[in-house]
């Protein structure tokens, strides 16, 4: 049996793909197998190029390998673009009956079914999907349990009728793989069967942050639809009965931002998310979040810019704009997940630490992990999951007898914190400058005491840093550095390296700003070389590190074609730069 | 019994002496007195501009947002917390240039939230330039041959949105209009009140006197009635000669926080977290690996 595979399906936008590579992935992590999916789309709702690919390993995997060892075509353009990825032993699944021009022989094996007849004796042309699923797994002599299990399930509710046309598909397109098999014996070099572990869970990005903002009692969100937070909203909505949440499709992402921050102020916990060009218009709501210091969380999903860029794909080119973006100064928070994981435990964080310090906190993800579906590799513990909201207590307001002042002066910078209506004292903000109480003002010395009293929460912000994370031999010379995404194309490629016997560790940071300089430091002073991984042009990360530590990045691997690094390129690169 | 003083807040009022701002905020206290709202059971969502001021000077609750962004605050604090009495103070500018958008979108959803634009046709805090309700040929330093644009016309717009209630106010008339703005606040559902005032520093166009000699009562029409959406209309088209005031159109629906089903367990800000639900979709995503299925 094989140990990993890497299948590719690709067609037209509107010819089912998607639908054949989610329900591959879910068959095979229901059979205990690490499966990581990722999703390579144009900006486009029917025709043009789409791949939906998948690695399957018995062994945790967080990115995408370059290898092709299955290519499921569903038109020619599939066959003529990827022909060359594949290697001897791969093997080509497409219906030779529809697509007529046979692809060139040679170094992969070419199996023909006829998907679309088979579909049409079931009942419906659309069945055609449930054929391929079932050659492709017919193939690998999967069996056809899960994939049984798994039409009942989502076609049960539909009617008899539908279900057993789908349950016949299925059969017929297994029993017609299993018969290519036979009758030419190494057809399919590759054989998989269902792992005698438990079920493995499957995880996007998106969801992971979307859980973690659900987990967290988020019981707002507004956002406006953009790729690729989109489903971001779609999440939220589905979920909004079970946990009680408000969602509101708004008018623009001006509007989004300024509902999130009224929900907040109001005493809900409130989170939007949008892409670059959104996020340019919540920048004017981003300062008023910091200037009436209501605690907020942003989910800045990066794709390629400027401007529309390339809508569909990904890029980290938003590190400094969301560390800079809005006018005036004031405190925030940064965060960078690497997998939907990470995204789930720090967007709990992050909706305490945007109460504690009453500050906006910034998501930062990508289309990469946004749409990429990762194994979970345990399931979410709740029990680190806490929720300190940090406000005045009924008790503590009924007994307060000065009037209450939002903005009061205290050593730590924080005022405590009312929700209007909580009691009979009154809750006043202002996007003016703004004395103690929050009404306008104009003096240069209160002026000043509320802008240290803003800016003096970041200080504090110190003590809950959290530092980049170390992976691999502590004291290796040369470090591979990157943020967010990247973690598991970098955590791979030093993997392999530091098999291979290379003196090559990796850090990662999941919290961007405040910077953690000190750690920073600390950890990359006295190393051969420093190798920062981005996927941007400029590599923003790296001149960062030199702005708060003063320590220089020579090597950058930075990539900005709007795709995510291979786990090869980075190899083979890194390799270059550390000999 | 709340008296009138209950909503003093001490601060001194940044207007122009005779600025119609007075009128407005003389005509609220004494609606919210007759009304007797606890000045905590309030909350005021204001913008900026002269008008985003107003807030400061009346004791409740407030939120004293952006330039032409008080509505979507407001919406959303009126949806963490149905119970508070939400009103919003904004100007022309602010409302119909700036936030048109929101306000659009904010009547669509029929929030109970009453929205009060101080319209004096001119821009104030920035000193005199033409404002989206500003009439043709009126002068200024950046339109020094006179407004070419058409004026927006606030209470068309919001019938043809069928808001549900529309009304328009004058400084110079302040018992009928603390009674719109009473009737405004009682209304559940989103309430439009524009309300026409001089700005004696840059408007010399539309005095006390220019309206006194046009503005009358849409009562004394006894044909009228507020209810018929087409002759709504046709009343807000009519300006000039003669200028209504009162109701234009009053259509009671549900309000947008009624329909939402997570409302229903009262105020988001009491409602319990309960972060072991997220179990259950995990138990759910386990049965099914992912949640496409």
């Amino acid at each position: 049996m094989n140990k990993e595979l890497t299948i590719k399906i690709g067609g037209e936008a509107g010819q089912g793909l998607v639908t054949i590579g989610t329900v591959l992935s879910n068959l095979f992590s229901r059979g205990g197998w690490y499966v990581f999916a990722s999703q390579d789309y144009e900006s486009r709702i029917r025709g043009g190029h789409n791949i939906y690919q998948m690695r399957i390993a018995d062994h945790p995997i967080w990115a995408m390998s370059e290898r092709l060892d299955v290519l499921v075509a569903l038109d020619r353009e599939t066959l003529r673009l990827h022909f060359s990825e594949l290697h001897d032993k791969s093997v080509v699944i497409y219906d030779g009956e529809k697509i007529q021009a046979a692809p060139p022989g040679g170094k992969a094996k070419l199996i023909s079914l006829p998907m679309d007849r088979i579909a049409r004796e079931c009942g419906d042309p659309i069945l055609a999907n449930t054929v391929a699923v079932a050659a492709t797994v017919g193939l690998f002599g999967y069996g056809l349990g899960y994939l049984e299990e798994y039409l009942r399930r989502v076609f049960g509710k539909k009617g008899d009728r539908v279900l057993k046309e789908n349950i016949q598909a299925a059969q017929r397109g297994y029993e017609e793989a299993e018969r290519i098999c036979q009758r030419e014996g190494e057809a399919c070099p590759f054989k998989l069967c269902p792992l005698d572990v438990p079920a493995k869970i499957l995880l996007s990005g998106n969801e992971g942050v979307a859980l973690g903002a659900l987990a967290a009692g988020c019981k707002f969100y507004s956002g406006y639809p953009m790729t690729p937070s989109t489903n971001i909203l779609t999440y939220m909505a589905s979920k909004a009965d079970q946990f009680g949440v408000v969602v509101e499709q708004a008018e623009d992402e001006i509007a989004a931002i300024n509902m999130v921050i009224g929900a907040s102020f109001a005493g809900a916990r409130a989170m939007t998310a949008t892409s670059g060009g959104g996020f340019d218009l919540m920048t004017e709501g981003l300062s008023l979040a910091g200037m009436t210091e209501t605690p907020i969380v942003i989910v800045l999903g990066q794709r390629p810019g400027p401007a529309t860029g390339l809508p569909t794909r990904t890029e980290q080119a938003e590190l400094r704009y969301a560390i800079h973006a809005s006018h005036g100064e004031f405190p925030r928070l940064v965060l960078a997940p690497g997998t939907p994981e990470q995204g789930f435990y720090l967007t709990a964080h992050a909706f305490n630490q945007a109460e504690k310090y009453q500050i906006p906190v910034i998501i930062l993800t990508d289309q990469y992990l946004a749409d990429s579906y990762f194994t979970l590799d345990r399931p979410l513990d709740l029990q680190k999951i806490t929720i300190d909201r940090y406000l005045l207590s009924d008790d503590e307001l009924s007994r307060m007898s000065d009037e209450y002042r939002r903005y009061a002066l205290t050593s730590s910078g924080i005022s405590p914190r009312a929700i209007p209506g909580q009691s009979r004292h009154l809750v006043m903000a202002d996007s003016d400058e703004h004395d103690e109480f929050g009404h306008i003002i104009e003096d240069r010395q209160t002026r000043s005491r509320q802008v240290a009293k803003r800016m003096k929460k970041e200080q504090m912000m110190e003590q809950d840093i959290l530092p980049p994370n170390i992976y691999g031999h502590l004291k290796a010379k040369n470090m591979i550095i990157c943020w967010g995404s990247t973690w598991g194309v970098a955590h791979e490629a030093m993997t392999r390296l530091h098999d291979e016997g290379k003196d090559v560790a990796m850090l990662h940071f999941t919290q961007v700003w405040p910077f953690p300089s000190r750690q920073v430091r600390d950890v990359l002073k006295d190393r051969d070389e420093l190798i920062c991984i981005e996927n941007n042009a400029s590599g923003q990360m790296a001149s960062l590190i030199r702005e708060k530590t003063g320590l220089a990045v020579d090597q950058k691997i930075l990539q900005a074609d709007g795709r995510p690094f291979s786990v090869q390129y980075l190899f083979e690169t890194i390799q270059e730069v550390i000999g | 019994m709340l008296s009138r003083e209950e909503y003093h807040s001490g601060v001194k009022e940044a207007w122009c002496p005779g600025c119609g701002n007075f009128g407005i905020l003389n005509a609220e206290k004494k609606a919210l007195v007759e009304l007797q709202l606890a000045p905590e059971k309030i909350l005021i969502v204001s913008g900026i501009g002269q008008a985003g001021k107003f807030p400061h000077y009346l004791r409740c609750n407030f939120f004293n947002g952006l330039h032409g962004r008080a509505l979507p605050v407001a919406l959303a604090a009126k949806l963490a917390n149905p119970e508070l009495t939400v009103i919003v103070h904004n100007g022309d500018g602010d409302c119909y240039g700036e936030g048109g958008n929101h306000l659009i979108h904010t009547i669509r959803r029929n929030p109970d939230i009453t929205c009060i634009v101080h319209n004096n046709k001119v821009y104030g805090l920035t000193k005199g330039q033409a404002s989206p309700t500003s009439d043709k040929g009126f002068k200024t330093k950046v339109q020094p041959y006179g407004v070419i644009h058409e004026p927006l016309n606030p209470l068309a717009l919001a019938i043809s949105l069928d808001c549900s209630f529309v009304a328009r106010g004058y400084v110079g008339d302040l018992q009928f209009l603390a009674e719109l703005i009473k009737a405004g606040i009682q209304h559940k559902g989103f309430a439009l009140i524009d309300i026409l005032q001089p700005c004696p520093t840059f408007n010399r166009v539309n005095t006390f006197r220019w309206y006194e000699e046009r503005v009358y009562h849409l009562e004394e029409d006894r044909e009228f009635d507020p209810k018929n959406q087409l002759k709504a209309f046709h009343k807000a088209l009519e300006w000039g000669e003669r200028i209504p005031l009162g109701v234009f159109y009053l259509h009671p629906k549900p309000t947008m926080e009624e329909q939402i089903p997570a409302l229903a367990a009262g105020p988001l800000y009491r409602q319990k977290i309960k972060p072991s639900k997220v179990l259950d979709i995990m138990e759910e995503l386990s049965a099914s690996s992912s949640s496409f299925g």
